[in-house]
């Protein structure tokens, strides 16, 4: 299963990888969705960094959780996506009723010469 | 204008076929060298076609035959053919309208077509009721 569930208190962060479509988002949605059930977060976040492919059945996905999510006043932040994955929430609009965080680039520490 | 190169497929409507569709045009387009960005762009295009042809033409219950066809013309014209056989469309307009989605189940976002339209050049949709659906996509690959 390319997933892996961290459950603390009333926080869920569930890691997705490999490649999401609409053949690999069903047992993410089951999987994810008993959590929720579960737990009741107060915050879902979905961590997108493994992933290497996302087409529309992505978004479903996550729009989905938010609703299930809003079902019990809870909310969903999305982290880690990077490139291509990055154009896709964006031509969404996802970001209208999720938390969008991209991946931030590395910041490599400069030698500063004093 | 004659192509430069063609290759045809034709598969089963199952939903493990939509990575193996995808990769295959993406494998076929690959001698000309694209962009990391224009392959993913390919990718996902293709999966949105094809996966509505699974979800939407036949149905999660019934199976049958997806064709693609694939051609490369100069200047670098990528020209994708996706056809089904399947229920077609009704109303074509209203389909590729943003967020539309003809699904009642609430996990589709309705935003295939328009990520169709966003990641390529050129979409052409026919379609008749009763008998299924071709999506053409065309995408002009860079000058390398
Ligand atoms: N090949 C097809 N055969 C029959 N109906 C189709 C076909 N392709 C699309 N449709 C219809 O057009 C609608 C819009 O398609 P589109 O791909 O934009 O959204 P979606 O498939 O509903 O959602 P998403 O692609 O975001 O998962 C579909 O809901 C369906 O009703
Ligand atoms: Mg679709």
């Amino acid at each position: 299963m390319p997933l892996k569930l961290d459950i603390s208190g009333s926080f869920v962060r569930a890691g997705l990888s490999g490649e999401i479509d609409h053949h690999s988002a069903k047992p993410l949605r089951e999987e994810i969705d008993s959590a929720i059930i579960r737990v009741q977060p107060e915050l879902l976040e979905l961590d997108f960094s493994a992933v290497s492919f996302m087409d529309s059945s992505g978004i479903g996905l996550i729009m989905g959780r938010c609703r299930l999510m809003e079902e019990h006043g809870g909310s969903v932040r999305i982290c880690g996506a990077s490139g291509h994955l990055k154009k896709v929430l964006k031509l969404s609009g996802i970001d209208r009723i999720a938390a969008v965080e991209t991946a931030k680039t590395k910041e490599v520490p400069h030698e500063t010469a004093e | 204008m004659k192509p430069l190169n063609e290759m045809k497929l034709t598969f089963d409507s199952r939903s493990s076929n939509e990575a193996f569709a995808r990769t295959a045009v993406a494998a076929f387009a690959a001698p000309l060298d694209p962009l990391m960005d224009e392959l993913c762009d390919i990718k996902t295009a293709v999966s949105e076609a094809v996966t509505n042809c699974i979800v939407h033409a036949y149905g999660e219950s019934g199976i049958g035959k997806i064709h693609i066809t694939a051609r490369i013309y100069p200047s670098r014209r990528l020209w994708i053919k996706i056809r089904d056989s399947g229920c077609g469309i009704e109303d074509i307009k209203q389909a590729m309208q943003p967020a539309y989605s003809g699904d009642q189940s609430g996990e589709r976002a309705g935003l295939g077509f328009s990520i169709m339209c966003s990641f390529t050049d050129r979409v052409r949709v026919s379609s008749r009721p009763g008998q299924g659906t071709t999506v053409i996509l065309e995408k002009i690959l860079s000058e390398r």
